[in-house]
């Protein structure tokens, strides 16, 4: 099964069985604006609930995206080194950052599910 | 219980606000103006469209004020005694970039002077000043200008700029005979009907001009340049990196009360009578930085890889000494890659020197470049 959950500060994890793919939502990719630069963790190393995990530097600033679980990275998404402006276009597919390996699936439980995070979003703009 | 929030102040409008948001813009504060960060299409290809083709720019949030005197060269001594430009030999319809200075030579702000072509208007010169400093500018010019010559504040008028290559081409159209108008001059004229100070000058290197008219006239002219295809609106996004591309100071950031005009390397603006004569404030360092060579220099530096090093990133030589600071920087779209510039020590400042700058933690590679990062493109002579 398939789910997606996501944080304040407009990351998404989706879940396929012990790993979850991270980025960040279409939401933050328009307020953030032109992404220019991404920088990734590198495979092998762990990131922590709530830890930094990788920059997205637009033309106007830098902004640290937080790992929305704990967990191994076990893959980054090294097109975006060529192509950072894919976390515009598609920030949900293509655009992806990073894949981790769960440590703790319940986690995820204090996370907001899409129907949650749409409300959110719709609460602060 | 959360702490009471003290209520924002309220933020200024210019006169074309409401043209901003009817196009979209995202809108954010800046030096006490609401004003328009980027519209829809995003400061990459409001950047891009600027470089190719003609963008039009909301600037009436800077200062703009007036000058009068009895007659050019008492107008132009009293503002000598402040800056030092050479304004005595300031000739009619040219305008020249200078700096107001402290008794220490520190820039108190960064401004353009423009003499007006009109014999009618003798003794008069036009400011254009940063709009997080006027305040303090006027504030500074009232205090110390001599009796006869006084300030006139001109709040009533609105400031737009069009830059790019096809800029002259939109203005002819709009205002014919600016197109044959020189880098750095001033005119008196209507621009589609309405009466303009037009000046051939900007901020983006670009060809390109600013036009000054009455705050009630801002939005007739502002759509007169819309209306042609090849001009574009632009925001304060790409405004900065158009002119870091251009190797342009930002005020409180590239150049303050701390950075001497010879640091920041804008010796080019202070002419010889100048240098030679001073009668500025802080002419004994100037001259003494002009003869010895400043301690420290304002230069280019382009990392090697794609990390951009923004505005406080520390600079290193390779073996990890601190020898600067990083002023301004970010991500050149015309250069397709992290730009910056800031002060280094003499000892590092030349063209090819490796350094190394310090962004989250790390020491990136890069080195010191020659600016422009991006050719200028004045309309020379």
């Amino acid at each position: 099964m398939m789910t997606t959950r996501y944080t304040r500060d407009h990351e998404y994890i989706r879940v396929e069985g012990d790993t979850g793919i991270v980025g960040i939502t279409d939401y933050a990719q328009s307020q953030l604006g032109d992404v220019v630069f991404v920088e990734l963790p590198t495979v092998g190393q762990t990131v922590e609930k709530g830890g930094e995990a990788a920059v997205v530097e637009s033309v106007k600033a830098a902004s640290e995206i937080y790992a929305p679980a704990s967990g191994e990275v076990v893959e980054v998404n090294g097109a975006l080194e060529s192509t950072p402006g894919t976390v515009n276009e598609d920030p949900a597919g293509r655009g992806w950052f990073m894949k981790i390996r769960l440590k703790d699936q319940g986690e995820l439980d204090a996370l907001m599910t899409e129907e949650q995070y749409r409300e959110y979003v719709a609460s602060i703009t | 219980m959360a702490e009471p929030v003290p209520a924002d102040e309220p933020l200024l409008q210019t006169p074309l606000h409401d043209e901003h948001v009817g196009l979209g813009a995202r809108m954010v504060p800046f030096a006490g103006f609401d004003m328009p960060v980027q519209y829809p299409t995003g400061i990459l290809a409001e950047h891009l469209w600027t470089r190719d083709q003609a963008g039009l720019f909301d600037v009436s949030h800077m200062g703009q004020a007036f000058l009068a005197g009895p007659d050019h060269a008492a107008t132009a001594r009293a503002l000598e005694a402040l800056v030092p430009a050479d304004l005595l030999d300031l000739k009619p319809g040219r305008q020249r970039y200078s700096q107001l200075l402290d008794e220490n030579g520190g820039i108190l702000d960064d401004l353009m002077i423009a003499r007006s072509a009109d014999p009618a208007d003798d003794g008069r010169l036009m400011l254009v000043v940063n709009a997080s400093t006027k305040d303090a500018d006027y504030a500074h010019l009232e205090a110390n200008l001599p009796a006869g010559v006084r300030l006139v504040r001109a709040d009533d008028r609105a400031l737009l700029a069009l830059q790019g290559p096809a800029a002259a081409s939109v203005m002819e159209r709009l205002a014919p005979g600016a197109e044959a108008m020189s880098f750095m001059a001033v005119v008196a004229m209507p621009v589609a009907g309405i009466d303009a100070h037009v000046s051939r000058s900007g901020y983006t290197g670009e060809d390109g001009y600013e036009i000054s008219v009455k705050a009630d006239e801002a939005v007739r002219l502002w759509r007169a340049f819309l209306a042609d295809p090849a001009v574009k609106p632009i925001g304060l996004g790409a405004r900065d990196s158009l002119r870091l591309e251009a190797g342009l100071c930002l005020y409180g950031h590239d150049i303050d009360t701390t950075t001497s005009p010879v640091e920041a390397g804008l010796l080019w603006s202070i002419q010889r009578r100048r240098r030679e004569h001073g009668g500025f404030p802080g002419a004994a360092r100037i001259r003494r930085e002009i003869a010895e060579g400043p301690a420290r220099q304002r230069v280019g530096l382009k990392p090697d890889g794609r990390t951009p090093a923004r505005e406080g990133s520390v600079v290193t030589t390779p073996e990890g000494r601190e020898v600067g600071v990083v002023t301004s920087g970010g991500f050149g779209p015309t250069v397709n890659g992290p730009i910056a510039m800031g002060y280094v020590a003499r000892e590092a400042s030349a063209p090819g020197t490796e350094l190394r700058l310090v962004v989250r933690g790390k020491p990136i590679p890069a080195r010191v470049v020659p600016m422009p990062f991006a050719p200028h493109r004045y309309k020379r002579g």
